[in-house]
């Protein structure tokens, strides 16, 4: 138990960093950014308190947003993210949600994806608009949303392969 | 009341999340009105702190770049010295350098942004060093933004890339007026607004800040004339204006202060009354 706490709070603290001083920056294109800290809410314990997870992803997006001087974007997106987390769950792993035997690192490649870019792109979408605020701008935030998603969903996917296997 | 508590009880993740997503919904649009994101910016000793360590290793990657332009600076400021000694010899005072008053200050580039709708810079310099908000800021090649939030040590800066900010600047070759805003599309250019049709408009003319608000004197560089159109009611010229200065590269600047900033304040308080 406090195992998982301290590897929790510590993924909290190095995402925050690695998002607000390396990924905030990359500007690829001249916009598209990834916003990997989402990997902290995907990866929550399953088993945990649902109430935790939303209050903890508050102060995650809220933190980022004080990072990058963005009022509550962040925030708003990574807690309606920690909403529909067991949605998204239940979609894409089925059955194995339903006997609460999910391991991140194990099942296979196929619904870690699904789940993955699903929780990316309603992220993003959140996000984006909130960010942008007006409805006439819908394509520039479709746009940002595509673009952003694929680079989040790609680099999302590959740092959970990668530190997964090297913890085995 | 039995009632009351069972529904919180039941429903406690839901009433959370909408707890929670009302405050990040408010931040947001206090957040979109000038001058109000007074809670959560990056003007704050924890984000400060990070930024500060980040920059004193960035800063020597851009150590090259910095030095080119602190050096042009320096041609530029002595050539403007020389002719100025030429002109006290020959017994002729040039009046424009003692229209306003203006205390300069140093500051580092902590944080940068120019690809989100909203743009905000965070410098090394805060309410210790008497920066308040509504100070200019630009740097060697031309105006960057405008003071926004102060912290101790730290303050933010309403970037021109950003579409709240709104400025004050003229065509060089007349003295035709417009707002100086922000599409949000390209940091390379911003587009300068309700300008007269009765401006002589040349693609290529110099655009620059009009010395009309109390922020920033008369006639520090914006940028040139890219192209122009009619605006759709027909009176006003949108000019696409290209930025002297590359927002995405910004590392020593300048802040200024007005020392009359609070003379004219009160003075046309006055007048409004």
């Amino acid at each position: 138990m406090n195992n998982i706490a301290g590897s929790n709070i510590i993924r909290f603290i190095i995402l925050l960093l690695v998002q607000v001083v390396i990924c905030n920056h990359i500007n690829f294109f001249g916009y598209v950014n990834p916003y990997i800290y989402i990997i902290f809410i995907f990866l929550f314990p399953i088993r945990e308190e649902r109430l935790i997870l939303l209050i903890v992803s508050f102060m995650l997006g809220l933190l980022v947003d004080v990072f990058s001087d963005s009022g509550g974007v962040h925030a708003a997106a990574a807690v309606s993210l920690a909403y529909i987390r067991p949605v998204l769950l239940k979609s894409s792993y089925g059955m194995l949600y339903e006997h609460q035997s999910i391991k991140f690192n194990s099942t296979d490649i196929g619904s870690l994806i699904t789940y993955i870019s699903l929780g990316t792109v309603i992220h993003h979408f959140i996000m984006f608009s909130l960010e942008t605020f007006n409805i006439t701008h819908i394509l520039l935030v479709l746009k940002k949303t595509l673009f952003s998603s694929i680079f989040t969903i790609i680099l999302s996917v590959l740092i959970i392969i990668l530190f997964s296997r090297k913890r085995k | 009341m039995q009632q009351i508590l069972n529904f919180v009880i039941k429903n406690k993740t839901f009433l959370l999340f909408l707890l929670l997503f009302s405050i990040a919904l408010g931040l947001t649009i206090q957040s979109h009105s000038y001058h109000r994101s007074k809670f959560i910016n990056s003007a704050n000793a924890l984000t400060g702190g990070v930024y500060g360590t980040v920059n004193s290793v960035d800063q020597y990657f851009h150590l090259k770049t910095e030095n080119e332009l602190l050096a042009e600076e320096n041609k530029r400021l002595r050539e403007q010295l020389l002719i100025r000694e030429a002109s006290l010899d020959s017994s002729f005072v040039d009046t424009t350098y003692a229209e306003g008053r203006y205390k300069i200050t140093i500051a580092q580039v902590f944080k940068n942004s120019y690809s989100l709708p909203n743009n905000y810079l965070t410098l090394n310099k805060g309410k210790n060093d008497s920066i308040k908000q509504d100070f200019g800021v630009i740097n060697s090649n031309g105006i960057i933004g405008i003071i926004d939030n102060t912290s101790k040590n730290y303050s933010t800066v309403l970037s021109i890339l950003n579409r709240r900010s709104r400025i004050n600047a003229k065509i060089k070759s007349s003295n035709h007026i417009g707002s100086l805003t922000w599409n949000g599309e390209s940091p390379i250019y911003v587009q300068l607004e309700d300008v007269s049709q009765f401006a002589p408009i040349k693609v290529g003319d110099t655009i620059q800040t009009g010395g009309e608000s109390t922020i920033f004197p008369k006639g520090i560089g914006i940028g040139t004339i890219d192209s122009f159109e009619t605006d759709i009611s027909g009176d006003t010229y949108i000019i696409e204006v290209k930025l002297f200065n590359d927002m995405t590269n910004l590392g020593t600047v300048y802040i200024l202060e007005n020392l009359d900033r609070a003379e004219i304040l009160s003075l046309e308080n006055d007048g409004n009354e």
